[in-house]
Order: C-alpha cells, then sequence, then structure tokens
C-alpha cells in the first residue's frame, strides 16, 4: 500500500447493548483497523464531541499517536464541523462506521457528508483491497454473506459493515499516553431533534397470528392444518435427464446458480 | 343484494345433511322409502342380469374434502345431501378504486429475488394506513426484474417499473437519479422504504440527503402525525412529528389481505443518467460453505435417501451451493452437527432450499418454514417433503445430482466461453 494515502476515520461513543456503558462503537473500531491498514501511522482519527470522553482512549489504544477533537456540547449536529474540517485539507478516504450506537443513529453522517462534500458514498464495505492510480478498488457487504467489488475514484467516503476485519484489542497504556488535539470550532445546535420525546425503548409487542374465518369449519382448518406449499409441481414419469433440466431451469430462475 | 350472494357462495360449499331424507331412507315402512332410496340411482343390471353397484356412489364427500362412508347406516348416506365440491371455490376480493388520486405514497420495495418480500408488503399496508380514507394512491416504486404476480394483493394501487441495465446490480446512483424525476413529477406525501440491508436504507438516506428532508430511521409506530423510531442502537424510543421520508422496520404494519388492488402503471417521464461514480464490476465468488448456514441464500441439503456423499459434495461445489443434512445424515456421521437444519438444528432462511433424500420429518420443516422456493428429490411420491415442495422430482437421487453435476458443469463452461470470446 502506497503510504500517500490520507485516510480519516470518524468514530463516536459506542454503546454496549446489555450492560449500555459506554464502549468503543463496534463498526467505527472496524473504520479505525481499516483505515491503519490503509494508512498505518499516517492515519487521522476525528470525533466531534466532547474531549474528556474516557472511551477515545479505547480507540487511541490501538496504537493511534494521536487523535483529534471537535470539542462541541452533546446537542449539537456533527455535520457542519465535520464538512468545515474535512473540506481544506486533501484527504482520499474518509471512512465511519453505518450507523452510531447513540444519539439518533438514522446513519445519515456519512451521506450528508458525501453530500455537502460532493464525493462519491461507498455503503457498507467490508474491505478495500487497493488504491492506486486515483481509484480504489473497494469490496462491498451484501446480505447472506455475498461480496460484490466496486470500484471508485479518489476522494470518497465509505462506511464500514460489520463484515470487515474485527478491530484489534486496545492498549490501556499507549491509549492514555497518546496526544488528543482539541479543535475549537463553530459548532451548530441541532434544533429539531430537541423536539423529540426521547424515551426507553418499549418492547415491540409480538404479531399475533389472527384467523379471519367465517365457518367453523375454515377455523378448525386453520387451527389443525400443517402448513403446506401451494401444491407444487411433481415430476413422476419423465427421464432423469429432464427432471435434472427442470431443476436447473429453476435455480437459473431464481439466479442463485451464476 | 350482491353482499347477499357473496355469502351464499361461501355457504355453498358446506356439506349439509337432510335429517328428514335420512329419517324416511331408514325407516323402510315409510310411504316414501322407495321414492327416496331411488331418487338419485336407479338400480342397475348388467348384461347377464346381475344387480351392479357403482361404487362411485356410495358414501359422501366430507366436510374436509375426504370420501365418508357411513357403514352404520347405509342407506342415509345416499340421501345425505347435496354433494360438497372438492376444491373452495376462489374467493374474489373487493377491489379498492383509486381514481384521479389528489396524492401519491411511494413505496420502494426491496423485492429480493424479484418478489415482494414480507417487509415489503407490510410496508404497502402501512401505506394504507397513511391514507386513511382520503383520495390517495400508494405506488409501489421497484427497480428490475419483477416477477411478483399478486401485486393487486398487497395493496398496490398505482406502479411505477423501472427496468434496464442501468438499474442491474450495484446502481443506487441511477435509482437515486430515478427516484428525484419521481419526486419532481409527482411530489408524493411520503416516501416509504424498508430498513434493510437490500439496499432500502441505502437509498433512503440518499434521498433524504439530496432532498435535504431529515428522515425518520427504524420507525416502527408510524401514523399521519406522529412517528415512533428507535434510536441509540435500539434502546431509546423517539417521538417525533412524521417526516416526508421514513425508513421502517419490519412488522411496522399490517399486509394488506381484504381488499384488491389496481395497479395502474403509471408513466415518468424519460430520466437522464450520468455515469455513477462507483462502478460496479460484479459479484465476488465467496466459498459457500463459509457462509453461515442460517443465511444463505441456496442450500442443498442431504438426508437418508444419499449413498453417494462424495457425489453430494461435488455437485453441492459445482452448483455453489451451502450444505446442508437432516438429522439422519448427521447422526450417522457423514455430516457435521453444524450442518444440520431443522428444529435442533440451525432455521434457514434460504431462497431456494434444494432437499435430497429427505423425506420431511416436522421437527425439519419448521427448519425451513421461512425458505421461499423447496425443490424436492424423493423415490417416495408421498412424502410431506414433496407435497411442500414447489417442484418435486420422484427418482433416485445418485442419477439427479450426476444429471445436476452435468449441466452445472456445461452452463459454467458455456459462460467462461462468452466471456471469452467478449474479451476477445
Amino acid at each position: 500500500m502506497q503510504p500517500s494515502v490520507k485516510v480519516v476515520s470518524l468514530v463516536s461513543v459506542g454503546r454496549h447493548p446489555q450492560s449500555g456503558r459506554s464502549r468503543r462503537a463496534e463498526q467505527d473500531g472496524r473504520a479505525v483497523e481499516l483505515g491503519l491498514k490503509l494508512a498505518s501511522a499516517e492515519l487521522t482519527v476525528v470525533h466531534a464531541g466532547n474531549a474528556q470522553e474516557q472511551v477515545l482512549r479505547q480507540y487511541a489504544g490501538m496504537g493511534l499517536l494521536s487523535l483529534t477533537v471537535l470539542e462541541q456540547e452533546s446537542d449539537c449536529d456533527a455535520v457542519p464541523v465535520l464538512v468545515s474540517f474535512l473540506q481544506d485539507k486533501r484527504i482520499d478516504v474518509v471512512l465511519t462506521g453505518v450507523r452510531a450506537e447513540s444519539g439518533e443513529s438514522s446513519g445519515m453522517l456519512p451521506y450528508l457528508l458525501a453530500e455537502k462534500l460532493g464525493w462519491p458514498l461507498v455503503p457498507r464495505v467490508a474491505d478495500i483491497i487497493s488504491i492506486q492510480g486515483g481509484a480504489a478498488e473497494v469490496l462491498l457487504a451484501l446480505p447472506r454473506g455475498q461480496r460484490r467489488a466496486v470500484t471508485v475514484k479518489l476522494p470518497f467516503i465509505a462506511s464500514v459493515d460489520n463484515a470487515a476485519q474485527e478491530a484489534r484489542q486496545t492498549a490501556f497504556g499507549p491509549g492514555l499516553r497518546a496526544d488528543v488535539k482539541v479543535l475549537n470550532v463553530d459548532s451548530v445546535v441541532d434544533e429539531a431533534a430537541s423536539q423529540w420525546q426521547i424515551s426507553a425503548a418499549k418492547p415491540r409487542p409480538k404479531r399475533i397470528k389472527v384467523v379471519k374465518a367465517k365457518t367453523a369449519a375454515d377455523r378448525m382448518k386453520a387451527a389443525t392444518a400443517k402448513p403446506m406449499g401451494s401444491g407444487g409441481k411433481v415430476m413422476k414419469d419423465e427421464t432423469a435427464a429432464e427432471k435434472a433440466q427442470a431443476i436447473f431451469d429453476l435455480l437459473l430462475e431464481e439466479k442463485v446458480v451464476r | 343484494m350482491s353482499d347477499l350472494s357473496s355469502k351464499d357462495s361461501s355457504l355453498d360449499n358446506l356439506f349439509r345433511r337432510d335429517p328428514r331424507a335420512e329419517w324416511i331412507a331408514r325407516n323402510r315402512l315409510h310411504p316414501l322409502h322407495g321414492e327416496m332410496l331411488h331418487a338419485g340411482s336407479g338400480e342397475v343390471r348388467g348384461p347377464s342380469g346381475l344387480l351392479r353397484k357403482n361404487p362411485h356412489v356410495i358414501g359422501f364427500i366430507g366436510p374436509n374434502g375426504i370420501k365418508r362412508i357411513d357403514r352404520a347406516n347405509v342407506s342415509s348416506a345416499a340421501v345425505g345431501g347435496k354433494k360438497r365440491s372438492g376444491e373452495a371455490k376462489e374467493v374474489q376480493l373487493p377491489l379498492h378504486i383509486v381514481e384521479n388520486p389528489d396524492f401519491y405514497i411511494m413505496v420502494v420495495a426491496d423485492m429480493v429475488g424479484g418478489r415482494l418480500t414480507g417487509h415489503d408488503k407490510d410496508i404497502l399496508g402501512l401505506a394504507h394506513q397513511l391514507v386513511a380514507r382520503r383520495n390517495g394512491a400508494v405506488t409501489l416504486v421497484c427497480f428490475g426484474e419483477n416477477k411478483e404476480t399478486q401485486c393487486d394483493l398487497a395493496g398496490v394501487d398505482r406502479l411505477i417499473h423501472l427496468e434496464g441495465a442501468e438499474y442491474e446490480g450495484f446502481a443506487p446512483e441511477a435509482r437515486l437519479t430515478a427516484l428525484q424525476k419521481i419526486e419532481a413529477q409527482y411530489k408524493p406525501h411520503h416516501w416509504l422504504f424498508p430498513d434493510s440491508v437490500h439496499g432500502g436504507t441505502d437509498l433512503a438516506c440518499r434521498l433524504s440527503a439530496r432532498l435535504g428532508e431529515r428522515l425518520a430511521a427504524q420507525a416502527w409506530q408510524v401514523n399521519a402525525e406522529q412517528t415512533v423510531c428507535r434510536g441509540a442502537s435500539a434502546s431509546h424510543d423517539i417521538l417525533r412529528d412524521t417526516p416526508r421520508i421514513l425508513t421502517l422496520m419490519e412488522e411496522c404494519g399490517d399486509a394488506i389481505d381484504e381488499t384488491r388492488h389496481q395497479v395502474l402503471p403509471i408513466s415518468l417521464d424519460s430520466i437522464e443518467q450520468v455515469s455513477p461514480a462507483v462502478v460496479d464490476k460484479g459479484l465476488i465468488a465467496v466459498d459457500s460453505n463459509a457462509v453461515p448456514l442460517a443465511e444463505a441464500e441456496f442450500i442443498l441439503s442431504a438426508g437418508n435417501g444419499i449413498h453417494n456423499w462424495d457425489q453430494f459434495h461435488s455437485t453441492a461445489a459445482v452448483l455453489g451451493a451451502t450444505e446442508g443434512a437432516s438429522r439422519v445424515a448427521v447422526d450417522d456421521g457423514f455430516m457435521p452437527r453444524s450442518r444440520q437444519v431443522g428444529a435442533s438444528g440451525t432455521w434457514v432462511t434460504a431462497r431456494v432450499y434444494l432437499a435430497v433424500g429427505i423425506s420431511g420429518a416436522i421437527q425439519h420443516m419448521q427448519g425451513i418454514g421461512q425458505c421461499d422456493k423447496v425443490i424436492a428429490i424423493n423415490t417416495d411420491a408421498g412424502c410431506d417433503m414433496v407435497k411442500r415442495a414447489d417442484l418435486a422430482v420422484i427418482a433416485d437421487s445418485e442419477e439427479i445430482l450426476a444429471e445436476l453435476t452435468r449441466l452445472a458443469q456445461a452452463y459454467s463452461s458455456s459462460k467462461n466461453q462468452e466471456e471469452k470470446s467478449d474479451a476477445a
């Protein structure tokens, strides 16, 4: 990998799914890991928020010498400060998580950055294979474990999927020793979000199976019948070749054989 | 009046007894006994003068469609009542008509495999709740191939179907351009997207960023005024005003099941596409056995009917299928426990499930409940797997697998040749 690639990873404060404590966010950790792979020590890690946050030390403990914090209050919008930070620098790749683990977690941040900066966005990246000649070859994570290769010109923004390389263990001491550079920025308060009523999540009700049968016989049938397919095609007397052809045609039609 | 007749037709199928006729048939001293008994079927004598019994008129068809012979009370059966017609009649649901809609609600469906998913159908149902008896049209926007035949039953009033090479594969930028065109032309009240990894979330975020409208992500309770959506990795509920763009979680609404809809295609002006910044280079071949069984797309599953295991593994490799197994195959030591499909193994969600030599114990059928298409290869035509399957082949597994391997090899070699000729 060429050392000339300038990579920025954006990190946020995560939330442990069981205990609810703050932690290194899963996908942001992967974004830092991918950034370290691409740019090693040259990687810039940026956080918009509280500079005193202890979780930042966990990111720093992944082998970072320094960390940049755009200091602002928790009710402020992260997009404008990040846009002004990224705009005037010659940056090749910006890596983020798909969805934050705290706040609104709408997953909009990379899209808004891409729109404001006019850069292409690559969603749900599993790996960045190579960056050569001003273009990158990127592997996307698709559902069901599939992968898709795409190429994109620099600079671009990528959101890192859970399928990417897992974040390395963080070291406590180096994390404490890392340098936290605090930048003073003009932050904008997120007015729309202050209108919202936020409460602890209510468990969602399970969907109940409602039988809308008119007669007792139909209700009995609905309660006792085994789930059956709607009577498929049965091939009995054809030759083996014809039967296999029928199966293969169905596989092609469903596009599972490529 | 029409309402009454539709009710009658549902009762038509019921088996109705005539107690009086049965009573007369039992009572040989009744003055009407002879007439009642011979009303339906006269005595038939063969050429030699022998009394012929027609076995087909004995008994009656019970409420399950199975023939019943009432041996305790022989004579009453013939007179019993009218026969039940074999198959229940297809019920025609009332048609929901929207003429000159005042507004549109756009639902951009995932259409995984070219069909509406359960998630898509729930969102169409929710869209009808948002229309709320006003004169609005729920419009389905779908890209690429559309194999769905039941759009009318899912609640699609209008349809925008965008097909073409530019929308195939990974093409969020082309799709976004099309959505912008729709926005400019129809100015929909709401844009609804499934909050899913199949591209719904991605497209919603792109549209939201382009239009500069804040979306509500992971919404699960939506009405015309207010929306409850999940935030902070699903640990908070956020109550907010309903925005124009929403991404909706699964089971956010109830799918339409009592009406039919028009599915009228509506026109869209031509779209000028610019060349995308992210260029699709196609899918990468992944090791199909490294994909977790629970989320594999195509599973080749083996049961007791497999004897040539080397052949089974090679067929799975050629087809690019993830291997699964029934409990018997695992207990006999032919497959690892991690490959077991069913109640005590993995519940799979494959789009295509090819079951070879599996008769279909109920525990196994539970495990494949969410599969879309099931194909069975079995020697027993009466087994449960054949009944469940969309395509069942009654044959020995070995020769069918051999044929399948041959077909798959021929297909891949012809594809390779095409690529070579394209390159040249």
